[in-house]
């Protein structure tokens, strides 16, 4: 299948346009976050007016905002999605296992519910959430709403029907024969799961983990009804759509914060790129 | 063997104890209202969430320490369950119901005064601005199943071939999925209200006039989601067999004839997916939204009526409802009707591309 070379040259020239199309709102994004607001308004395209030292300028107002707090935000951010992230591989796995290995009633109906919840979507139950996590809170003694365990939490439950589905799809495939094995060695229920079927799960835990941290990282909707705006522990989407409120139309700002808030995304996905585009293309045929 | 039976007897009986005091001492602070705080200079310290959380580990640890061989793997199963199943419940299924029976009732968020039947969801047929909202989020649905797929395949298309540079152009047209709606939505706000006013030498704005403000956040819509569909594209093509194609090669079947009566075809349940996929997420489409027109947009005339949420899509409806109205149940009885119409929509659209992979 050898192609002719005008049509791969004419088919390269394509592919490098419509990346400059799908790439450039970023290099604005960078080449912007080097000017100052009355630059930015004269031209946005080009790089008349870039300095470094206004990159520094820019930089050093935005984190030091009020509103924004870069690195506590980062911070909280970080937090939320890596407690998040290792509470749903270790649970949804245990909970898979359980429910793949024990063909009972109450495991299919257990997998169903968790099935059909899927599709509910967010906004069913953004509002009564908030009541629900009032009155377990004043009931338990612990703050839900406005805290990041709260939110913790939140993400353990909403994630958890995706993890344990491709989970399970997972664990139907490893013998059973494994576990039959490790019981007569001796070993106990817990131990079979701990040391033989969740090391054998780390692929599809590397796939459960980008699905949903892709999710945790870049969420705006739950966090901001939970923390709330002014939440001193807001994460990342929300701070940045606090700062903007806050500044109407200081581009320079804008698109520095834009700027911040991107970066850990993008340098995650240049490190781990063949991980993240399969493992999104994987959770999404399942 | 014996005598670690016994330790495992003592420990877990110790265990159970100390749990279920621990959360009777905690219900029974509750029920009295006598909170034992300790006062720590600036932060108070409650005790009664800490007792009842204590308590509830102190009996699963009880619990996984009773020295029965019969029971062992019942009670890790429930052990292995508990947390995702609690959160689980708190979090979807609890809500879930609660804000079925708030939709029938005059909730604000924090109580209720009466319950008022099917009020709500008769009133929300006769607000403009409600049923503005939902076509609209239906033709943004429509029009984004056909070109996000279609611009996807395409690219799925030019990132098969045998071209230098194809992982790169993968990595770039998948890039803009990675960043979250609220981000993307202000970046295009930038570039639709600074950078195509100064390249299209206009003073008008796009996101100004409610036509194209709706296209600008199509535009932005298949620019964030096209890559991602793109990948799943890709993924298909790559499992037709080559043999396959080898064979109708040699037949003398030109790249069209290939690609529309074998590859097409082939790929019929990657179709499916993407359009599940495309659908739902265009269904729930709020951050880009949010962030790139805010709802805003004038309708001169709607139903008799002036409107001025021209690009406000319903889960953007539902939202301000509930928060700058602060009409919650009214809000939850157009979240219920949402969730209805996702379903059945899904659902339909899952029957008839099953029926029609069958039939190729």
């Amino acid at each position: 299948m050898k192609m002719k070379t005008s049509k791969a040259v004419a088919l390269t020239v394509v592919g490098i346009l419509l990346s400059i199309y799908i790439l450039f709102p970023f290099v604005l994004v960078v080449i912007n976050s080097f000017k100052t607001q009355a630059a930015i308004v004269q031209n946005p395209i080009s790089a008349a007016g870039a300095s470094f030292k206004q990159f520094a300028t820019n930089l050093s107002s935005v984190i030091n905002n009020k509103n924004f707090v870069f690195w506590h935000a980062f911070g909280s951010s970080a937090v939320v999605t890596v407690i998040s992230l290792v509470l749903l591989a270790v649970f949804g796995g245990m909970a898979a296992w359980v429910i793949c290995r024990n063909k009972t009633k109450w495991s299919t109906a257990i997998y169903m519910v968790f099935i059909s919840s899927m599709i509910i979507p967010f906004q069913v139950v953004m509002l009564p959430l908030i009541a629900t996590f009032r009155e377990v809170g004043k009931f338990v003694g612990l703050g839900m709403n406005g805290t990041l365990p709260g939110l913790i939490f939140a993400y353990c439950g909403f994630g958890g029907a995706m993890t344990v589905f491709i989970l399970t799809g997972f664990i139907k495939g490893i013998p059973y024969e494994l576990e039959e094995a490790a019981a007569i060695d001796g070993c106990s229920p817990e131990g079979t799961f701990f040391r033989i079927i969740f090391p054998l799960l780390k692929p599809t835990i590397v796939t459960v983990t980008i699905l949903n941290g892709m999710w945790i990282w870049n969420d705006y909707l739950l966090p901001s009804i939970l923390l709330g705006q002014s939440n001193p522990n807001k994460t990342l989407p929300v701070a940045v759509q606090a700062f903007v409120g806050s500044f109407v139309k200081s581009w320079d700002l804008i698109l520095t914060a834009a700027l911040l808030a991107m970066i850990p995304m993008i340098l995650v996905f240049l490190l781990a790129q063949k991980h993240i585009m399969d493992g999104m293309v994987q959770g999404a045929i399942k | 063997m014996n005598e670690i039976n016994s330790g495992k007897k003592i420990l877990s009986l110790v265990l159970l104890i100390a749990g279920v005091v621990l959360m009777i001492a905690a219900l029974w602070m509750d029920f009295t209202k006598t909170y034992l705080v300790i006062n720590l200079g600036s932060t108070k310290l409650a005790f009664r969430g800490m007792f009842l959380v204590l308590g509830a580990l102190f009996v699963l640890a009880g619990l996984y320490y009773i020295p029965t061989v019969l029971h062992h793997r019942a009670i890790i199963n429930f052990i292995f369950l508990f947390p995702l199943l609690f959160t689980f419940a708190v979090t979807v299924i609890i809500p879930m119901f609660v804000g079925f029976f708030y939709s029938f009732t005059d909730w604000n968020g924090v109580s209720f005064s009466r319950m008022v039947g099917f009020e709500n969801y008769a009133a929300m047929f006769k607000e403009p601005a409600f049923i503005w909202s939902l076509l609209l989020t239906i033709l943004f649905v429509v029009v984004n199943m056909i070109l996000v797929n279609l611009v996807a395949f395409l690219l799925a298309l030019l990132c098969t071939t045998k071209l230098k540079g194809v992982g790169f152009f993968r990595a770039a047209y998948f890039l803009p999925n990675l960043i979250g709606g609220i981000v993307l939505g202000y970046i295009w706000q930038f570039i639709f209200s600074n950078v195509l006013t100064t390249i299209l030498n206009s003073p008008y704005s796009a996101l100004a006039n409610t036509n194209t403000a709706f296209m600008a956040i199509i535009v932005v819509y298949i620019w964030q989601y096209a890559g991602y569909i793109m990948l799943i594209y890709v993924n298909g093509l790559a499992t037709v067999p080559k043999d396959v194609l080898e064979a109708a090669q040699i037949d003398g079947a030109n790249e069209i004839k290939t690609l529309f009566q074998i590859k097409i075809p082939m790929i019929a349940a990657t179709f499916t997916i993407c359009t599940f996929l495309t659908l739902t997420s265009a269904f729930k489409q709020f951050d880009v939204n949010l962030a790139l027109t805010n709802g805003v947009g004038t309708v001169r005339n709607f139903m008799g009526s002036r409107l001025s949420n021209g690009t406000q899509m319903i889960a953007l409806n539902i939202y301000n409802t509930a928060f700058a109205r602060d009409q919650y149940g009214y809000a939850q009885a157009k979240a219920i009707l949402f969730f209805i119409i996702l379903a059945c929509v899904s659902l339909i659209q899952v029957r008839i591309s099953n029926k029609r992979e069958v039939e190729m």
